[in-house]
């Protein structure tokens, strides 16, 4: 339902009353945003000298090589989760008892628990606790598994929620022409649950974009740590410059997400032009799963 | 159309995020350090034809590089300015010292930041060769790695607000917020009843700093090098209580058992001790904080 | 040594510290959302326009990255001295608000066109069509989500814990200090998350049931 249903076709005193309540609430928000802007203004953070710091060499190629890192440990940690997620799904779906139980067992507990506590355990060594050799995990690879168990975990909840959504007259015809269960889930209902759940598979993949954040916590030298590193070492004016690196940094971020989201965006609209059966759902942040932004 | 639009700015970003990394100032961004007074700094000779029994030395003559592991937001000790990516400080020239006596000149030197928390990790994984980072040699620590050292005595303090008159010391912190990295020894003594400070565990010290300039906490504590550092960055802001309550000798982090390079660092330090090196280096990195010159400890780790 | 008997009061305090963060940042996430929410639909375009910007900007920003505006720039340039649990409170509520408000949205989506058009035609204004007739109707199909944002809410408090909040993510650091056994912390931590968020599932499943009408 859109906005105007909700509302009559304004006749004249609405429009004025429309027309003051725009100009009231613009210049509240207007005033607001000046009232952070003077603030800003006020303690030196809009002064030429704070801002001067990303026009040095050394500052860009710093953040340039947290953006690497940032998309390094996404890339890793996307790839994973998406392959985990498809054997926890057919886990889950499997005939055997025993695997099915492993395989819930597993998203749900790891659902559950928050993401930091996860790649914190992994961090401080709790690989070494539970088994008994010794394992050294570094930054890095706490945050790459850590996002990788908690995002196939998500995953693997929307693939199924995709594959139940498969018509059942698509499984049963498959059986009917005698194929194996292997063959129905990897042939049949696999590629249309991935088809019809691509965005909010994407949606899930810019969650996991921004929780690479997290490897600020475990001091993994991503996007965030940079801003952190370049803020706190770097002074103007005996001030430190957190709030033009929070500005760059964080537009960096927003830029990414939305170019992630627009391409979910896209391919939702691709699929609905499409003829070919099931249309892929709406992107959005798979509600059904328990899960999470 | 959105995605159009979306798509097409991200591409500008990206153009301009790629084409800045070729462009761009060089040199130190931001204000002038002073940090290290670069014209005074001994220099020091490279040994040559250095044969110790050390295999994590061999290592490292063979692929020509000596990896160090270093502190980077320590203003003073071990700092990286995040414009040149050149470290300054004590620490530094400590690891300079040692790796000449170990017959690798400055520019064989690979620098490595570790957090304190990573250290032990660091050197016992062979990720760095040597650890010179504000590195407190203590018991718990030694059942994991050796130290050769101390090079340098330090001790606990607090730093405050140069406008704050509650607080005099470690025994009028009852009830404060005292700020500290996870873990480390001064938050655990604060915490005792017998000063009762309320904690605050950040991630890195440089946090707690932006804390206290703010407001969000009363005290920062750790060694008093450190602070001092910070104290000298942040002039009418900030000021160190001189009181310490731990000793915090300073040592030269290495691999357990290696008792040919402990022995090697050890002289090392010795050595550019009794030449001159030492105090000249003190002076113009940790003296410019404002701490007086002491005469080094007696190395114990050896 | 039994970690959670050696240290109740540790773990209670870390319970308590999860609890009330989650409760406060609860409360303020719905509340900015149903604002948000009401924003995205009302015939004010400048009103539109924030909400889509606030809902923009937020759901494609990192939470850490909110932590640490909240920590680092907003005492320096606002409020100096502000309280760690306030400021947690409000990096949390805002992050959630856009998810929730996003929830409402399409919540009042799915009400019959019918609905609005009946309530209008009977004279009701914007504030009470969305007050009396459709965000009744829209909040029971917003349930299911608005239950999972709010349990992601729970798990996301931890990041507070890591500036400067105590809670059980909090409490963990503190233990891992003492030497206890990192497995058995984990365990104890894990379980106090699971009771929180248990608890909420069972009260929104208790809710949908309540608010349960036949169409």
């Amino acid at each position: 339902m859109s906005g105007s249903v909700l509302y009559d076709a304004p006749g004249p005193r609405a429009r004025a009353r429309n027309l003051v309540l725009s100009v009231v609430g613009g210049l509240l928000i207007v005033g607001l945003v000046a009232l952070v802007a003077y603030r800003l203004y006020d303690k030196g953070q809009f002064d030429g000298a704070m801002w001067d710091i990303f026009n040095y060499a050394g500052i860009r190629e710093n953040i340039l090589d947290g953006l690497a890192a940032t998309l390094k440990v996404f890339a890793m940690a996307a790839a994973l989760s998406l392959v985990m997620a498809v054997v926890l799904c057919m886990g889950r779906l499997s005939d055997h008892k025993p695997v099915r139980w492993l395989a819930t067992g597993f998203i749900e507990l790891f659902r559950s628990v928050p993401l930091l506590i996860t790649i914190f355990a992994l961090w401080v060594g709790i690989v070494d606790a539970i088994l008994p050799v010794e394992v050294n995990i570094e930054p890095m690879w706490a945050l790459v598994f850590g996002l990788a168990i908690y995002n196939s975990c998500v995953q693997a909840e929307v693939l199924r929620a995709g594959i139940n959504a498969v018509p059942t007259g698509q499984r049963e015809a498959a059986y009917a022409i005698g194929m194996r269960k292997t063959q129905v889930t990897a042939s049949i209902l696999m590629p249309q649950a991935v088809r019809s759940m691509m965005p909010t598979i994407i949606s899930q993949l810019v969650v996991t974009l921004k929780d690479t954040s997290l490897g600020y916590i475990i001091l993994y030298p991503e996007l965030l740590q940079t801003a952190r590193l370049i803020a706190s070492n770097t002074q103007v004016n005996g001030d430190y410059p957190y709030v033009p690196t929070v500005i760059v940094i964080g537009t960096l971020y927003i830029v990414l997400c939305l170019a992630l989201s627009g391409l979910a965006n896209w391919i939702e609209r691709r699929g609905r032009r499409a003829k070919t059966g099931i249309a892929p759902t709406e992107a959005k942040v798979p509600e059904q799963t328990g899960a999470l932004p | 159309m959105k995605l159009h639009k979306t798509a097409a700015s991200a591409a500008v970003i990206l153009a301009l995020a790629a084409t800045a990394a070729c462009g761009g100032k060089e040199g130190s961004a931001g204000d002038k350090s002073n940090d290290t007074d670069e014209k005074s700094l001994p220099t020091y000779k490279a040994a040559e034809d250095v044969t110790v029994d050390s295999p994590v030395l061999k290592n490292a003559q063979k692929r020509g590089k000596i990896v160090i592991g270093a502190k980077a937001d320590q203003p003073y000790l071990g700092f990286q300015d995040q414009s040149t990516k050149k470290y300054s400080g004590f620490d530094i020239e400590i690891a300079k010292m040692v790796a000449a006596d170990l017959g690798f000149s400055a520019k064989q030197i690979t620098f490595k930041t570790v957090d304190s928390g990573a250290r032990e990790q660091a050197v016992r994984k062979g990720d760095v060769d040597l650890m010179i980072g504000t590195y407190t040699i203590n018991d718990e620590r030694k059942k994991q790695i050796d130290f050769a050292g101390p090079y340098y005595h330090a001790g606990a303090a607090l730093l405050v607000r140069e406008d704050e008159s509650g607080i005099e010391g470690p025994d009028s912190v009852k009830g404060k917020k005292v700020c500290s990295i996870v873990g480390s020894t001064p938050l655990q003594e604060i915490k005792k009843p017998k000063y009762g400070g309320k904690i605050t565990e950040l991630a890195k010290y440089s946090d707690c700093v932006k804390q206290l300039i703010d407001g969000q906490v009363d005290a920062v504590t750790t060694d008093d090098a450190i602070l001092k550092g910070y104290a000298a960055d942040n002039p009418k802001k900030l000021k160190v209580l001189s009181k310490t309550f731990t000793d915090e000798p300073y040592g030269v982090g290495l691999k357990k058992g290696d008792k040919a390079l402990q022995k090697a660092v050890a002289d090392a330090l010795k050595a550019h001790e009794d030449n001159g090196d030492y105090e000249k280096a003190y002076d113009a990195t940790l003296g410019k904080s404002g701490s007086k010159f002491v005469e080094p400890p007696t190395i114990t780790e050896k | 040594m039994n970690v959670l008997l050696d240290n109740l009061d540790l773990f209670r305090e870390g319970f308590v510290g999860t609890v009330s963060l989650t409760a406060g940042s609860a409360a303020l996430a719905v509340v900015l959302g149903l604002i948000i929410a009401g924003f995205r639909v009302s015939p004010v375009p400048p009103l539109r326009l924030f909400g889509t910007v606030w809902v923009t900007l937020l759901r494609n920003t990192p939470l850490t990255l909110l932590f640490l505006v909240a920590f680092f720039v907003v005492p320096q340039v606002l409020f100096p001295g502000i309280d760690s649990y306030l400021l947690a409170v409000v990096a949390l509520g805002m992050y959630t608000s856009s998810y929730i408000a996003e929830a409402l949205r399409s919540g009042i989506n799915t009400v019959p066109l019918g609905q609005a058009e009946a309530a209008r035609s009977i004279g009701m204004t914007f504030t009470q069509t969305l007050r009396i007739v459709v965000l009744p109707q829209a909040t029971r199909t917003a349930l299911p989500p608005l239950s999972s944002f709010l349990i992601a809410l729970t798990k996301n408090s931890a990041i507070a814990g890591a500036f400067n909040n105590v809670d059980l993510f909090n409490i963990q650091k503190v233990l891992s200090n003492e030497g206890y056994n990192i497995l058995v912390i984990f365990i104890w931590i894990t379980i106090g998350y699971l009771i929180v968020t248990f608890s909420i599932s069972a009260l929104f499943r208790t809710l949908e049931r309540r608010l349960e009408v036949a169409r």
